[in-house]
């Protein structure tokens, strides 16, 4: 099962199970192939009965799809995950502090820390909100960082996803699933709970509501409709955490206030999670076209009378140029080392890089800077000469508008097939909420799947698949 | 409640009671055009059938000439007609997404069950043209049981409060006016001048209307004699215990409304308006109503009920227009 050129988290190079996987891997080795079958089958139905679907744009046929699951979880130990958590709180902290500073004082910038023009010339970049003052400086309420291994110790920052991350309903529905699924595997293993997530999303929302909000804010989730590719998901939150779902069109604004319609009349909203994106928010102030938004958002919300979380303008910090220089950022606010890796990334702005991609194409990742779920990029080991020679065009057209990096050996965990157990490529979003009352990790996360022998793509939309994620305490050797 | 989750709410049992509705129809129309000429087959059995669902001018602008293919496949399966059976489902599934939340586990497990069927039957009735009569029974079938397991999995499962009374209030509603305009289309064949010596040849006329609000062993227990056309029309517009009557409709109209009034502790002109209607149906009898013109009296219930729909809308409700949701997506994609 391990393969000598990535790192197997369950086998070690000597074919022998990692602590944490003990047990696991010996349900693995001696659960029979019909019992595994069973289960597999009892997963599907389960989805299906849950109707936790998703869409995906351009494909007519399917407009709801179910992922794929995997019923074998990935382990993490204690130690690794608090190194990891660690991590994640240094770089979401900063994320923060950067979004205040950028539409602040714009001390990182006048310290050469960044270039200038990649944050003025960023679409995501809101100039609407320089010298806006949001409640607890915090920007960045919910974020998903993307994450991978390629050792049995660094963990590599993929993706910082500042905006409106998706995801948090399969790390939710997963561990339900496999409670039912598994109970036999759960019973031996203490798994650190991921069900309080949606008790601590609402309070990191009502505790950066407007001051006027009074002890009781009223919270919304705002989605851009049934037509959406994430809209079980928002469906799915709102109900968890007791909230209304609104669409643009629930919502109004009179005097600089938001009220949503109910059957009752007008009622207020204090903090809206907004699962909409910055352009579509609020037709008057981005794009007019945008039916999706609610005319006079923006100026309440600049008039400190609602909170939207995300705060407007968190894109320029999840955007892969400036994904490149967030070592260096981690180090100029907090002195400290970051304690997460960046994967060594080129920037084909500077014609240095530009030179050395073009001549590696064939080894090299090469990402959108502004593209997100997979589309859009070259894998350049997985394409085709063709594939190569057309992005090598768009490259010489664009630079500014593309990065690369090596093709990372990410590691693999065990997946559950017909065929047997076979090692498969995977990443973890674990989430991470910010509140008026500091930084908090979920311990666990989305894990996805390559389902494809070899693949290292993991996004939903090009066919990856899910599985659910332990944080167990770290387990020294022995058999129960 | 958000308005628009009313509205679905709403909406959504209205458009299940629909496609319950057009079933029966069409299955009672179909019996009416085997009859002989002599048992009072009029030949134009399926003009009535599409007046009786409001589908007669779209049907002539769209298909034309009347003939019992085309009507079946645009009442039941074009995509054209926005009241088709197909069409329905598909606005109530699209409803039902929308408010999942409100929605109980079996409520939205039937629709979504119903809709996948759906996806079935449409396969097998793709396009005009032939139809398959075993197939379309199924169907019909299949439509009428869709719309018993929803209301069932509403009555059982609901907390009763506003989500329950505005979906229950859709029902209502709906069926108060498919009640009347079947009443309508047919009330010729319901004036006691009708009424020949030695039966009538509009005997099968009155079975057949009596057939599409499945009625016709209710009025057997009811009235214990023949069928008499102003017995008919007794049984449903008056009376209160048969349960698609305009009478036993507005009993839980007003009602549902009454509730959601004192919930809300400032009742509006949608609860004075329907108690005025029901005042109507509880005083009012059927000799009376011949009197002042069968057909004029359910012109104007007709209108009446539109009224109120109205001003619930008013009220509570934000109605949505079916096209924008779809433009609205396509320009976030």
């Amino acid at each position: 099962m391990a393969n000598g050129r990535f790192f197997d988290e369950m086998t070690k190079p000597d074919g022998l199970p990692r602590d944490v996987y003990q047990r696991v891997a010996h349900w693995l080795a001696s659960a029979p192939p019909e019992l595994l079958a069973s289960r597999r089958s009892q997963a599907e139905l389960m989805f299906r009965r849950i109707g936790i679907t998703f869409a995906v744009y351009g494909d007519k046929d399917s407009t709801e799809r179910l992922i794929p699951f995997d019923i074998v979880p990935r382990v993490l130990g204690r130690s690794e995950w608090t190194r990891l958590e660690a991590g994640l709180i240094q770089r979401v902290k900063v994320l923060n502090m950067f979004l205040a500073d950028l539409y602040g004082k714009g001390e990182v910038i006048k310290a050469g820390i960044i270039p200038e023009d990649i944050v003025l010339n960023n679409e995501h970049f809101r100039p609407e909100m320089r010298g806006v003052k949001v409640p607890h400086d915090v920007y960045v309420h919910i974020s998903g960082i993307d994450i991978v291994r390629v050792d049995d110790h660094d963990f590599y920052v993929l993706e910082d996803n500042a905006r409106t991350p998706s995801g948090v309903s399969y790390m939710l529905e997963n561990r339900e699933v496999m409670m039912r699924l598994v109970p036999e595997l759960f019973a031996q293993h203490r798994v650190a709970p991921v069900e309080n997530y949606p008790d601590a999303l609402l309070s990191s929302l009502r505790s950066v509501a407007p001051k006027q909000a009074g002890s009781d804010p009223v919270c919304v989730l705002l989605t851009p409709g049934i037509f959406n590719s994430a809209y079980y998901e928002h469906s799915f939150l709102a109900d968890k955490l007791g909230v209304e779902l609104v669409e643009g069109r629930d919502l109004l604004v009179k005097e600089n206030v938001v009220y949503m319609r109910t059957t009752q009349g007008p009622q207020r909203v204090d903090v809206i999670y907004r699962r909409i994106d910055d352009d579509f928010l609020d037709p008057l102030a981005f794009r007019p076209d945008s039916a999706l938004g609610v005319p006079g958002l923006m100026s309440a919300y600049l008039a400190g009378n609602v909170t939207l979380a995300n705060a407007v303008g968190t894109g320029v910090a999840d955007d892969k140029a400036v994904y490149t220089y967030m070592p260096e950022i981690i180090k100029f606010y907090l002195g400290e080392e970051p304690l997460l890796k960046n994967v060594p990334t080129w920037r084909c702005r500077e014609p240095d890089s530009l030179k050395y991609v073009l001549d590696h194409l064939p080894e090299l990742v090469v990402k959108e800077v502004n593209g997100s779920g997979g589309y859009g990029m070259l894998v350049g080991p997985h394409a085709t000469r063709e594939q190569i020679a057309e992005f090598a065009t768009k490259l010489k057209n664009d630079p500014d508008g593309f990065i690369a990096q090596p093709t990372l050996n990410l590691s693999t965990c065990p997946a559950s097939f017909e065929s047997g157990i076979g090692a498969r490529h995977v990443d973890l979003r674990p989430f991470v909420l910010s509140g008026a009352d500091g930084v908090r990790v979920i311990p666990g996360g989305l894990t996805r799947v390559a389902m494809k022998e070899g693949s290292l793509v993991v996004n939903s939309s090009q066919g990856g698949g899910t599985k659910d994620t332990w944080v167990i305490e770290d387990f020294q050797g022995g058999l129960v | 409640m958000l308005s628009r989750t009313a509205d679905n709410l709403y909406w959504l049992s209205r458009y299940m009671e629909r496609a319950d509705f057009l079933a029966r129809i069409i299955d009672a129309a179909q019996r009416l055009a085997t009859l002989p000429t002599a048992y009072g087959g009029t030949g134009s059995e399926w003009e009535s059938t599409l007046n009786a669902a409001g589908a007669l001018d779209g049907y002539r602008e769209h298909v034309g000439a009347v003939n019992e293919t085309s009507a079946i496949y645009y009442l039941a399966f074009d995509p054209q007609n926005s009241s088709s059976i197909c069409n329905c489902l598909e606005y109530a599934r699209t409803n039902a997404r929308a408010v999942r939340t409100a929605l109980t586990i079996e409520m939205w497990q039937s629709i979504n069950g119903a809709w996948l069927e759906m996806k079935r039957f449409q396969a097998i009735f793709g396009k005009p043209g032939t139809i398959d009569r075993l197939e379309l029974s199924r169907f019909l079938d299949f439509i009428r049981k869709a719309s018993l397991d929803f209301d069932g999995s509403a009555e059982r499962t609901m907390l009763r409060n506003d989500a329950h009374w505005f979906s229950r209030l859709g029902l209502y509603m709906e069926r108060a006016d498919t009640t009347a305009r079947i009443l309508d289309v047919k009330y010729n064949v319901l004036l006691p001048a009708t009424e020949q010596v030695g039966g009538s040849l509009d005997y099968f006329q009155w079975t057949a209307i009596l057939r599409a609000v499945s009625a016709l062993t209710a009025y057997n227990w009811v009235y214990k004699e023949t069928i008499k056309p102003w017995l008919v029309a007794d049984l449903l517009i008056l009376r209160p215990e048969m349960p698609r009557s305009l009478r036993s409709c507005y009993d839980d109209i007003a009602r549902l409304l009454d509730n959601i009034g004192r919930a809300y502790g400032r009742p509006g002109p949608s609860q004075s308006k329907a108690h005025k209607t029901l005042r109507l149906l509880e005083t009012i009898n059927i000799e009376q109503i011949f009197e002042t013109g069968l057909h004029e009296f359910l012109t104007e219930f007709i209108e009446s009920n539109d009224a109120l729909g109205a001003a619930i809308g008013g009220q509570y409700l934000i109605h949505v227009d079916e096209g924008t949701t779809e433009t609205q997506a396509q320009s976030q994609a």
